[in-house]
């Protein structure tokens, strides 16, 4: 036991490695000849991966990909998913570099336990959107409206931070909502009114921004008593911490700000 | 457990160690993760974990759907074994691959898959809904539904197994004296077949019990109604792994007791 607990480490650094080869063999091979030019160049190099919560998805494949682009050699690889998820996952050891998490809360679960180098910083904010089927058949024009009889609406559950803003939310407007099921991450949740299993739902504005024309969002003024900061933090583990940092700069970037501010995101 | 007679015969100092390592290692991989989370379970708090009413809800509520799922599983399944090894029909091997295909399916899938068929605008659950006003996704019908999907595979792969090995001539005497064929089914066939039909049956109800992804995906999670216990550890580990050990504590215990309480009745049998 003794022995397995000083080895922790550094097989969670082999694990770390051994999946990264793995998402690099099935990667982008487009990579491989500017790999081996820039190698040598004092740019970072290398795989980062980064944690970031389900909201983030669009945005940060997009920067992801300016990223690889500004920097060759590089490659971003995310796991994309509920935050508290995420920080579960982390605190068991995932190999991972960056965390983007959509609360301050579940990136405090990482945080708190010292699996941060240094301290997470915003940036930025999300508020919420009620999410309802196109051309809103049910003219749903408030939070209110989500309690009218027969209407199916999911919402997240409150472990994620979806479902803790759309409590807030509910509780500042003072409506008692019974949706119909607690969704385990945002996108899950959206992903029911995509395909018209539910009537609506309470999301972020930026993922009704990237459902296009699949939903239809409904702004409510509650939604100001409800804003997420979305921290972003370097982890002590992170297997490649230069080329991390680099990541985290181009989302702090005036450039990743517009990534953000075109996805609906909210300045810090 | 119990030694079972057939293992006191087999001579133990010829077991060469270019087995018996990697079948130790084999069993240790399989027993550790176990014995971790009785190592890890927060017995002090154990008690006040497990008297929580949204436990009991989701433990209540998972064996109700496993067992219905189970029920209607026999239901079709058992005709549906029949038909697989005592007719002959084109295509029989191709029937035979989709029935099994849930087993190697990721059950993430079998939820999308269900959602488009059978949700509210699915391709038969947009009639079903126009024509009768039922809609199966969030409900506990749809859990039911979902484990169903993933357990009843287990079902038919025994019951048809156990049917082929059983002799058909049997039936045949009882159809050549007067009787039909699904009386012959019923009278002859089924007490002939019934231990693998019950070690079928407890296959898929164990199955059923740990469906987590199908239900997710295509029954939701509200707790009472589709909230299972897999889906409540799930969610408990995010914020409270205490919880979700002392609920998974439960789950295992449960299962431990299914398998070893119909392991001497039927299992040997098999």
């Amino acid at each position: 036991m003794t022995r397995s607990a000083h080895r922790t480490r550094r097989s969670r650094r082999l694990a770390g490695a051994g999946a990264v080869a793995v998402l690099t063999l099935g990667g982008c091979s487009a990579s491989g000849p500017d790999a081996s030019r820039d190698a040598a160049g004092d740019g970072p190099t290398g795989t980062v991966t980064v944690f970031a919560a389900a909201s983030l998805q669009e945005s940060f494949t997009t920067l992801g990909e300016r990223f690889e682009k500004e920097h060759p050699g590089t490659e971003v690889t995310f796991n994309f998913g509920g935050s508290d998820a995420l920080a579960a996952g982390i605190d068991n050891g995932a190999p991972a570099d960056v965390f983007a998490a959509a609360s301050a809360k579940t990136m405090a679960l990482v945080a708190d336990r010292g699996r941060t180098a240094g301290s997470p910083s915003t940036f930025a904010r999300n508020r919420l959107q009620i999410a309802t089927v196109p051309g809103n058949p049910h003219g749903i024009d408030s939070l209110g409206d989500l309690t009218a009889s027969g209407l199916k609406v999911v919402l997240c559950d409150a472990t994620v931070p979806c479902g803790a803003a759309a409590r807030t939310a509910l509780k500042a407007a003072g409506v008692g909502l019974t949706p119909v099921s607690y969704e385990q991450d945002v996108k899950s949740a959206l992903t029911k009114v995509e395909l018209k299993e539910a009537d609506a739902a309470v999301v972020y504005r930026t993922d009704v921004r990237a459902a296009g024309d699949k939903v239809e969002g409904v702004e409510f003024p509650e939604s100001a008593e409800a804003v997420n900061d979305c921290p972003i933090a370097l982890l002590d583990d992170a297997p490649n911490p230069s080329a991390a940092k680099a990541f985290m700069a181009l989302v702090k970037s005036p450039e990743g700000r517009k990534v953000l501010d075109d996805a609906g995101f909210l300045r810090p | 457990m119990t030694p079972a007679p057939a293992a006191s015969r087999t001579p133990r100092r010829g077991v060469p160690p270019a087995l018996l390592v990697p079948a130790l290692l084999g069993l240790a991989f399989l027993v550790v993760p176990l014995l971790a989370l009785l190592v890890r379970a927060p017995w002090h708090s154990l008690p006040e974990q497990l008297t929580r009413p949204a436990v009991w809800e989701a433990l209540r509520l998972s064996l109700f759907c496993a067992t219905t799922a189970t029920a209607l599983s026999l239901v079709v399944g058992v005709p549906l074994a029949w038909l697989l090894a005592r007719t002959d029909f084109p295509g029989r091997a191709l029937v035979r691959a989709l029935v099994t295909l849930p087993l190697v399916l990721p059950p993430v899938v079998g939820g999308v898959a269900l959602l488009l068929a059978l949700g509210r605008n699915g391709v038969v659950g947009q009639w079903l809904d126009a024509w009768f006003g039922i809609t199966l996704p969030f409900t506990t019908t749809g859990v039911v539904l979902a484990e169903t999907f993933v357990a009843m595979p287990f079902l038919v792969i025994s019951v048809e197994g156990t049917l082929r090995a059983a002799d058909p001539r049997y039936e045949e005497a009882a159809t050549t004296l007067g009787a039909s064929r699904f009386t012959a089914f019923r009278r002859v066939t089924l007490p002939l077949i019934a231990p693998g039909v019950a070690a079928g049956a407890v296959l898929a109800w164990a199955r059923a019990l740990g469906e987590f992804g199908a239900t997710i995906t295509f029954a939701g999670n509200f707790p009472g109604r589709t909230q299972t216990m897999p889906l409540a550890v799930y969610l408990a580990l995010q914020n409270d792994p205490a919880a979700a050990i002392a609920l998974s504590l439960v789950l295992l215990a449960v299962s431990i007791a299914v398998l070893a309480g119909l392991r001497d009745r039927w299992m040997r049998t098999v």
